[in-house]
């Protein structure tokens, strides 16, 4: 036990499994064992709740309507930016674009404002270990501008060099793409220390969220950052909904992303006026249910209580480092100072996709693969690892299961 | 468990530990690449072909159990036959991977094949048994494209 969970700032575990539906079901005929929460987590009942619920009272198109339904449906779907506001403690709501991922949010950056604002010969600093979905739109964007990348390298540990870093900036920096915590590594970056560098600069910078909302308080004031994006699907909400959040001033210069629908103020076959911010940047209909499941999801996140979860979830990394530790051919690849709830790990000479379908017939899910971070499978010079993330819904019982199953692959492996 | 037995053979798991054919070969006449970006498998096939016949056949690349066994047995069997029988050979193997689980094994022709009839209680692992023939298939065709199986 953590010395630093006291008995009433414990996080009741067994209560909050009864709040995920799936979490009683059973694959296999086992108990479902699911370890691949840095891939999407599972739904609390409220969130279902909340989507059964707005279908069933207060479905209808949003902005346009002049009756009562529009009207429950732009209610609800603009509480739910005021919601997100809340959470990231952002300054006004215009700042808040619903988008349909990080993803998406990544590439209205990089083309409403990475097209509008790199010219040839600018350059983008990200870092080696990110998400394939913030190396890829910052390729498209150097091939349309002639910008070009540079990236800041990682140790043996998965921790970002601070000297390279620093050697990196130069006056043709223009902008800058970092992962707040690695998908793949679990390392918690100093994402602060290299906004304040980049602003040294006058470099903006966007931060790619998506493992961190789920395990820990943002703060986009606090940071500072220029922008910050995450998925609502890794944070207890739906699939289909996620965040770009933006400062007003940057986003008052960035080119639209699509066109259509409530991005428009108005069409003239001569001239189209854009409407403001947000709306600027959410052309057609949205996901409102997502919107409304992603809020429901994130004031359960509060109600739960970031210092609880983050409790809870270092004692699961504690856990299973050790736990997996006694198994001899085993090697955790990332061993950051700072970690989240991820462990990516090789078994000498057994395949992770060997490892996966294993476990899976006991009914334990852990991801393997290289995770859409080849760059980082490269660095390690592995073709894939076995990642077991956590939630703060699991428990040390379901890392004795993953051990467990461990060793039965080790044994069949080596028959 | 026993699907699992079904599936890791004492067979497979003997070939990737000791694959056979493993490694490059000089004065090849074909190779291809194949790729499953699934799970990041990679396999170089490198061959010798005069008159229609595979004379030799080598690999290299680094993969799960079942792609680097299917390599393995793969090489092995179609060394010194024709390339239409290799063909025929990648046919009836693809046939019975991903055939009904709960109908009997077609065994005909099939030869050591047969131990990747628990494969087709894995859906999710055709691709890893197939690659290495789906990469032949390009090698013969001097496509020169490297194959994935996405
Ligand atoms: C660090 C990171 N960035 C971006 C993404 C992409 O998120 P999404 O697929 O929800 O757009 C992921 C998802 O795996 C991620 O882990």
């Amino acid at each position: 036990m953590s010395p630093h969970s006291t008995a009433a700032a414990r996080l009741e575990v067994e209560r909050i499994r009864r709040d995920f539906p799936i979490l009683q079901s059973r694959v296999r005929g086992k108990p479902l064992v699911y370890l691949d929460n840095a891939a999407t987590s599972q739904k609390p009942q409220v969130v279902i709740d909340a989507l059964v619920y707005y279908y069933c009272t207060q479905n209808a198109n949003v902005h346009r309507g002049v009756y009562y339904l529009s009207e429950a449906a732009t209610r609800a779907y603009e509480g739910g930016r005021e919601t997100v506001r809340r959470f990231l403690n952002a300054a006004s709501t215009r700042e808040i674009i619903f988008v349909r991922g990080a993803t998406e949010g990544i590439n209205l950056v990089a083309h409403g404002y990475g097209r509008r604002h790199l010219r040839a010969g600018d350059e983008i600093i990200i870092t080696a270990m990110e998400h394939h979905s913030n190396i890829v739109p910052w390729q498209l964007l150097c091939e349309a501008t002639g910008a070009k990348l540079r990236v800041i390298p990682i140790n043996g540990d998965g921790e970002w060099i601070w000297e390279e870093a620093v050697k990196l900036f130069n006056p043709k920096t223009k902008f800058v793409a970092a992962v707040h915590i690695s998908n793949s590594l679990g390392t918690i970056n100093p994402i602060a220390r290299l906004i304040r560098l980049a602003h040294e600069w006058q470099v903006p910078v966007l931060v790619d969220g998506a493992q961190a909302v789920p395990h820990q308080p943002v703060d986009v004031a606090a940071l500072d950052c220029d922008f910050y994006t995450f998925s609502g699907h890794k944070a207890f909400g739906p699939t289909g909904i996620g965040v770009l959040y933006g400062k007003e001033t940057l986003l008052e210069k960035m080119a639209p992303y699509q066109a259509g629908g409530d991005m428009i103020k108005s069409v003239t076959f001569a001239k189209t006026t854009y409407n403001d911010l947000p709306y600027r940047f959410e052309a057609g209909t949205p996901n409102i249910a997502g919107v409304v499941g992603l809020a429901k999801a994130l004031e359960y996140l509060r109600n739960v209580g970031y210092d609880k979860i983050a409790a809870h979830e270092q004692e699961l990394l504690d856990y299973a480092t050790a736990a997996l530790a006694t198994l001899k051919p085993l090697r955790i690849i990332g061993t950051a100072r700072t970690k989240a709830s991820v462990v990516s790990f090789v078994l000498d000479g057994i395949h992770p996709h060997d490892v996966g379908t294993i476990l899976d017939r006991d009914g334990i899910a852990i991801r393997t693969g290289h995770h859409c971070t080849q760059p980082v499978m490269e660095f390690f010079n592995v073709p894939a690892t076995s990642r077991a993330s956590f939630a703060f819904y699991n428990t040390t019982r379901e890392i004795d299961a993953l051990v467990e199953g461990l060793h039965k692959v080790i044994k069949i492996m080596a028959a | 468990m026993d699907e699992l037995r079904e599936l890791y053979q004492q067979v497979i798991l003997d070939h990737n530990k000791n694959p056979r054919n493993f490694g490059e070969l000089a004065n090849a006449s074909h190779h291809a690449e194949g790729y499953n970006p699934l799970c990041g498998d990679r396999i170089h096939l490198f061959l010798r072909v005069a008159d229609n016949i595979i004379q030799d056949i080598r690999f290299t690349g680094q993969g799960c159990a079942i792609s680097k066994a299917s390599a393995s047995i793969m090489t092995s069997l179609v060394k010194g036959k024709s390339t239409t029988q290799a063909q025929e050979l990648f046919d009836k193997f693809l046939q019975l991977i991903t055939s009904d689980p709960t109908q009997p094994v077609e065994v005909s022709g099939l030869d050591r094949l047969v131990v990747f009839a628990g494969v087709r209680e894995f859906p999710l692992r055709v691709k890893c048994a197939s690659l290495a023939w789906h990469t032949l298939k390009s090698a013969l065709s001097e496509s020169g494209a490297v194959v994935t199986t996405e």
